[in-house]
C-alpha cells in the first residue's frame, strides 16, 4: 500500500481532527441506522443542541448534525461520530435517544467523551483491517448534500474525462485497470464497453444493474444510500465512454430509501451541470432516469432486466444477440453492476496503473462482502481481491459467536456454494472461487456454524431458485422443483438410497440445459455441499438423523445429557409435563407423554435436545 | 374467501379519477405499464380489476396482458390487503438466524400462511427473499418499520402490541 492510501485509510478512521471552530455530530442513518432507531436520536441531537444553545455556549463553535449512510457495521448500530473542535473524532456504538443529553452535555460541551460507549476494540478491528476504496465515502459524508462528495474530490473524474480524454481514452485506460463486473460473472468492464462502441444506433443506453436480489447481500443498497454520486459518477463516465443518449439505473422494489437517495443525487447532479444536456460545456449530454423493479430475482440477468424496464415480464431470452449489440428496446446496451461503476472514478482519478497494483494477477482493485450470519461482527467489509476466507471471519468479522465453532461460509448466494474449515485460507479472487465450487456472485458472505444443517441449508437455496425461477426454460423450472423435492424429502427423514447420485445427475443436467445464469448456477448449493458435506447426506437418509438436530422432522426427542446444563426451561415449557429433572438431575424426557411440539428444542439455548 | 372478495370488490364503484390522474402522467412514455402499476397499487393498496381494465384500454394492450406482467412479479396484488403488512425476511442471513421461529409466530399468533389476510383485515402476511439489512438479521418489517435482531418472544409481543393499538 503505498503513501497516499494510506493516507486514505486514516481518513475513514477514527483520528481525524476538524478545525477548531467546528463540532459535528454524525448519525448513521442507513437501513441498519435507522432500524436500530437512529432517526430519533438524530432528531435528540437536534432538539438537545438547540435546547442547550450550544452556539452560545462554546463560543463561535458551529454544532451541526450530519446524516450519513451506512458505515458498515450495522450490529453495532446506531453509530454515531463526534467531533469538537481541536479534538480527535470519537465514534458511540449502539446510541439510544436517551444517552445523548450526557453525550451532548460531556463531549459537546466539557469536551471530555463519555468513554464507557465509545467503541470498543471490535470496531477497531473490523475497520482497521480492511481498505475502504470504494466505501471510503460511505458512513463519512452526508448522501444528500452533493457538497460533501465534492469536498471529497467528487466529479474531479468526470472533469478529467470530459475535458482531456476521448472515448478510447476512457476505454483503454479501464481496459487497463482490469477492472472485472461486481455483479458476478466478472466480464471485463473496458472489454465490454469496447465491444459496444462496434455497434452505431440513434440511441445507446447504459444501465446500472441494482436489482440486488441475491439474498444475503447488500453492498449495492449500502453504495447507493451512502455515496449515491459515486455511482453516478461512474455512471456518466461510461455513459461518454460508450456514447450513451440516456441511462437507467435499475433499483430493486426492497430499497425504497436507495431509490430516494439515488432520485435526489440525480437532481442534484443536475443542478451542478453534471448530468443533462451539455455536460460541463463538453457537448455531451445524459440523462439517468431510477426505474424501480417490482420484486423478481431473475431480473438481476441482464436481459431480464432489459425487458423488465421496458414494462414486460422480467424472463430472459437467449443470446447472441449480446446486450451490447441488441439490449433494451434492441439498442445497444452496456450493463454494469452498482460496484463497478463506483470503481470507474477511481480508476479514472488515481490512474490504471495504480489500480491494477492492488489485487491479485487476474482480479484486480477492491471487493466489498456483505459479512452476515453466525458472526461476531457482522456487517460490510472491503477487502483487496486475494485476502483470505480465514482473514476476513476471523481477523475482520471477530469470529464465530457464543463458543461455537466455524463450519462453513457460504460465498455467492443462490449461485455460489459452501466452502468448509480446510478451504479456509484459500484467496478470494474470480478464478480461485470457481476452481473450489463457490462464485463470486454479488458478494454475499454467509458465515454458518456447527449448529447449522448443511443439506437443510441447501434445501433453502432450492426453495428459493424454485420460487423465483421465471419458468420460461423447463430444465430450471421443472428440475429445480423436482430437487426440492429430493431435499425436502431428505430433511424429512424420507431420504432414499439413491438419492444423492440422482441430486447429482440432475445437477448436471440443470447446469448445462438451463436458459440463464439463474438456471445454471441453481445448482451450485447442492453440488458444493455434496462435495464437502456428504457425510451429512448420508446421515440423514441412511441413518436418519440430522446431525445438527436442525431438522425438526427427524428430532429424538432426547436430551444430550453432556450438553444438558440443568436450567430447567425445558421442564418449565412442556405442556404436557413430559419432562423430568432438577438443578442437579439432567432432563429427562418421557415419550410416552412426548407429544413432539418441539418447545423444549426452541427454548434450550445449549442445543442439549436431539 | 378471496373469490367472495373480488366479487363483492367488482360490485363496489370504484373511484377511477386517481387511475386516471396516473395515467395522465404517464401519456406517451416508453415502457412504463410497471410504473404505472406500481403508482396504482401505492393508491389502492392493491390492484384492482377496474383499473387494470382501463390501463389495458388507454395503454392499447389487453386485460391479460398486464395481468400477466403483474403475476410475474411479487410485489403486484391483486387482492386487497389488511391494514399492517408483516413482512417477515426470509433471505440466508436471517434463515441461518432462525427466521423460521418467526414465521411459525406468525402461523400460531395470527392464524395465517403467507400472502394471506387475516379474517379481519388487520394483518397481511408476507415472506420476503432478503430486505437487504442481513447486519442486523433476523429482521421483520411492519409496514414501513424495521424491526432488526428481533426474537421469536419479541415479535410476539411486537404483534400484539399492533393487535391492542388496533382495537382501541
Amino acid at each position: 500500500m503505498d503513501a497516499e492510501s494510506v493516507q486514505l485509510k486514516d481518513d475513514n478512521c477514527t483520528g481525524r481532527i476538524v478545525e477548531n471552530d467546528y463540532s459535528v455530530v454524525a448519525v448513521c442513518l442507513g437501513t441498519g441506522g435507522i432500524a436500530a432507531g437512529g432517526e430519533n436520536v438524530f432528531k435528540k441531537f437536534e432538539e438537545e443542541i438547540k435546547r442547550q444553545g450550544l452556539d452560545a455556549v462554546v463560543g463561535k463553535r458551529v454544532c451541526k448534525t450530519a446524516k450519513t449512510g451506512c458505515r458498515g457495521l450495522c450490529s453495532k448500530d446506531v453509530l454515531v461520530d463526534v467531533s469538537v473542535g481541536g479534538l480527535a473524532t470519537e465514534i458511540y456504538e449502539r446510541v439510544t435517544v436517551e444517552m445523548v443529553p450526557q453525550i451532548v452535555e460531556e463531549h459537546l460541551i466539557k469536551k471530555t467523551p463519555v468513554t464507557k460507549w465509545l467503541v470498543k476494540d471490535d470496531y477497531h478491528k473490523f475497520h482497521d483491517n480492511q481498505y475502504r476504496l470504494v466505501l471510503g465515502n460511505c458512513g463519512i459524508i452526508d448522501p444528500d448534500h452533493i457538497e460533501d462528495y465534492i469536498e471529497r474530490g467528487g466529479y474531479k473524474a468526470l472533469k478529467k474525462v470530459l475535458e482531456t480524454m476521448t472515448r478510447e481514452e476512457v476505454i483503454e485506460e479501464i481496459k487497463r485497470s482490469g477492472l472485472r463486473g461486481r455483479g458476478g460473472g466478472g466480464f471485463p468492464t473496458g472489454q465490454k464497453w469496447a465491444s459496444c462502441t462496434k455497434y452505431s444506433a440513434d440511441e445507446t443506453f447504459i444501465i446500472c444493474n441494482a436489482d440486488e436480489g441475491d439474498p444475503g447481500a447488500f453492498m449495492d443498497r449500502s453504495l447507493m444510500e451512502g455515496d449515491p454520486h459515486a455511482v453516478l459518477e461512474g455512471m456518466i463516465i461510461g455513459g461518454y465512454a460508450i456514447n450513451a443518449t440516456s441511462g437507467y439505473i435499475y433499483v430493486r422494489a426492497e430499497y425504497p430509501m436507495a431509490v430516494k437517495r439515488m432520485n435526489y443525487a440525480i437532481i442534484q447532479a443536475k443542478e451542478h451541470g453534471f448530468l443533462g444536456k451539455n455536460i460541463l460545456g463538453s457537448g455531451y449530454g445524459l440523462d439517468i432516469i431510477v426505474k424501480e423493479g417490482a420484486g423478481a430475482f431473475v431480473c438481476g440477468e441482464s436481459t431480464a432486466l432489459q425487458y423488465s424496464i421496458e414494462g414486460k415480464r422480467g424472463m430472459p431470452r437467449t443470446r447472441p444477440p449480446q446486450s451490447v449489440e441488441a439490449g433494451l428496446w434492441d439498442k445497444p446496451t452496456v450493463l454494469n453492476n452498482v460496484e463497478t461503476l463506483a470503481n470507474v472514478p477511481i480508476i479514472i482519478n488515481r490512474g490504471a496503473d495504480w489500480y491494477s497494483k492492488i489485487g491479485t494477477e487476474k482480479s484486480k482493485g477492491t471487493k466489498i462482502f456483505s459479512l452476515t450470519g453466525k458472526i461476531k461482527n457482522p456487517g460490510l467489509i472491503e477487502v483487496p481481491m486475494g485476502t483470505t476466507i480465514r482473514q476476513i471471519v476471523f481477523d475482520m468479522g471477530g469470529g464465530i459467536p457464543k463458543k461455537r465453532r466455524f463450519k462453513a461460509v457460504q460465498i455467492g448466494g443462490p449461485s455460489g456454494g459452501c466452502l468448509p474449515e480446510s478451504l479456509l485460507d484459500s484467496p478470494i479472487d474470480y478464478e480461485s472461487l470457481l476452481g473450489v465450487g463457490a462464485m463470486m456472485g454479488s458478494g454475499s458472505f454467509v458465515v454458518v456454524d456447527d449448529g447449522t444443517c448443511m443439506v437443510e441449508l441447501a434445501r433453502f437455496f432450492m426453495d428459493f431458485c424454485a420460487r423465483e425461477s421465471c419458468g420460461k426454460c423447463p430444465p430450471c423450472r421443472i428440475g429445480t422443483t423436482l430437487m426440492l423435492d429430493i431435499l425436502t424429502r431428505i430433511t424429512q427423514g424420507k431420504g432414499e438410497e439413491g438419492d444423492i447420485p440422482l441430486l447429482e445427475e440432475m445437477c448436471g443436467e440443470v447446469k448445462t440445459m438451463s436458459l440463464c445464469g439463474l438456471g445454471q448456477s441453481a445448482p451450485n448449493p447442492i453440488k458444493s455441499t455434496l462435495r464437502y458435506f456428504r457425510d451429512e447426506y448420508i446421515a440423514h437418509i441412511r441413518d436418519k438423523i440430522c446431525p445438527t438436530a436442525t431438522c425438526i422432522a427427524l428430532h429424538k426427542y432426547e436430551v444430550a445429557s453432556e450438553k444438558c446444563t440443568k436450567c430447567q426451561a425445558c421442564i418449565r415449557n412442556c405442556p404436557v409435563k413430559a419432562i423430568s429433572g432438577s438443578k442437579t438431575e439432567s432432563a429427562f424426557i418421557d415419550k410416552t407423554k412426548c407429544i413432539k411440539c418441539n418447545l423444549c428444542y426452541e427454548k434450550c439455548n445449549f442445543m442439549a435436545i436431539k | 374467501m378471496a373469490e367472495t372478495n373480488l366479487k363483492s370488490e367488482k360490485k363496489d364503484e370504484l373511484d377511477l379519477s386517481k387511475t386516471e390522474e396516473i395515467l395522465a402522467k404517464y401519456e406517451g412514455a416508453k415502457g412504463a405499464i410497471i410504473p404505472i402499476l406500481q403508482k396504482i397499487q401505492l393508491e389502492y393498496g392493491y390492484l384492482p380489476e377496474s383499473a387494470i381494465d382501463l390501463v389495458a384500454e388507454r395503454l392499447n394492450t389487453s386485460a391479460s396482458e398486464l395481468i400477466g406482467v403483474s403475476t410475474f412479479y411479487a410485489q403486484f396484488h391483486l387482492k386487497p390487503r389488511g391494514k399492517h403488512i408483516v413482512k417477515v425476511c426470509c433471505g440466508t442471513a436471517c434463515h441461518v438466524k432462525n427466521s423460521r421461529g418467526l414465521t411459525t409466530k406468525v402461523h400460531q399468533k395470527l392464524k395465517i400462511h403467507k400472502n394471506e389476510t387475516t379474517e379481519d383485515k388487520m394483518f397481511t402476511f408476507e415472506e420476503v427473499s432478503c430486505l437487504g439489512a442481513c447486519g442486523i438479521a433476523p429482521v421483520v418489517v411492519i409496514d414501513s418499520s424495521v424491526h432488526g435482531e428481533i426474537s421469536p418472544d419479541e415479535f410476539e409481543k411486537l404483534l400484539d402490541e399492533y393487535k391492542n393499538t388496533n382495537r382501541e
